[in-house]
């Protein structure tokens, strides 16, 4: 059987909606044809990447205005899993976020969001254009 | 958010009583922490048996909150990390820093 979803969300730039978000990844992921365990942890998995991905957006990315629009792109095909997350802010450098320090010596309040996702998906990419910017990331889950 | 404190034998227990702690309340945490400590807790249990979901802002905080108690000389403990709070915690190394017990009693025990 095909397991192909894809699914489109455009939402306020606003944290209000993240349990939202949280949730629809969730049932997206108990559709996807995997074994049972593998299926709870890429559930858990999902909801702390669009989470860490719409803050970013939101936060990081400098689109705090709520009037502002997120697009979000959840897609599975041929054995991948894609989550493309849009924004329209001043959008960042990724390659210029260093990795969080992990010992109580100079430990810092913020900047794990994007260590998260690079842990949890196989590739994170974030593509600048003059249109707007793209949090692009893939994971394969066969 | 909401939470409930109490005191028991010098140190303060608070209890989470939110399923997320996100970007969205995560500043509510960092505010009854500042309360906390500006009000003379120096010991502090978080215990968040009820929290079941967290992310990097949720961690933040906890962070904050350690380092707060840290610089009164006090300490910030956890107890009753849910299993995606655990993960959390493991996968940014997290577990390392912070005394993390299963129970609010073991928690309190420690500083016996």
């Amino acid at each position: 059987m095909k397991n192909n979803i894809n699914i489109d969300i455009t939402i306020p730039s606003h944290t209000r909606y993240l349990r939202m978000i949280t949730t629809i990844g969730e049932k997206v992921a108990q559709e996807i044809n995997c074994p049972e365990e593998v299926r709870e942890t890429l559930s858990s998995q999902l909801a702390v990447v669009l989470t860490e991905g719409l803050v970013n957006a939101i936060k990081h990315a400098d689109c705090t205005d709520p009037n502002k629009e997120v697009h979000v792109q959840i897609k599975v095909s041929n054995g991948d899993l894609f989550v493309r997350i849009y924004d329209s802010g001043a959008g960042f450098d990724l390659e210029a976020i260093p990795e969080p320090c992990f010992t109580s010596c100079g430990m810092e309040d913020k900047g794990r969001g994007i260590f998260i996702l690079r842990s949890l998906m196989d590739t994170v990419k974030y593509v600048r254009s003059d249109s707007g910017n793209v949090l692009e990331m893939r994971k394969n889950i066969r | 958010m909401e939470f409930k404190t109490e005191q028991t034998e010098g140190v303060t227990v608070m209890y989470v009583r939110e399923d997320r702690i996100d970007a969205n309340n995560s500043e509510e945490l960092k505010t009854e922490f500042h309360r906390l400590f500006a009000n003379s807790t120096k010991d502090l249990v978080v215990d968040l048996k009820e929290v079941l979901f967290i992310d990097s802002s949720g961690l933040g905080v906890l962070v904050s909150g350690y380092k707060n108690a840290s610089t009164l000389h006090g300490t910030l403990k956890l107890s009753s990390l849910q299993s995606q709070v655990k993960s959390m915690f493991e996968l940014t190394r997290l577990h390392r820093v912070f005394d993390i017990f299963t129970t609010v009693d073991d928690a309190l025990h420690s500083y016996k």
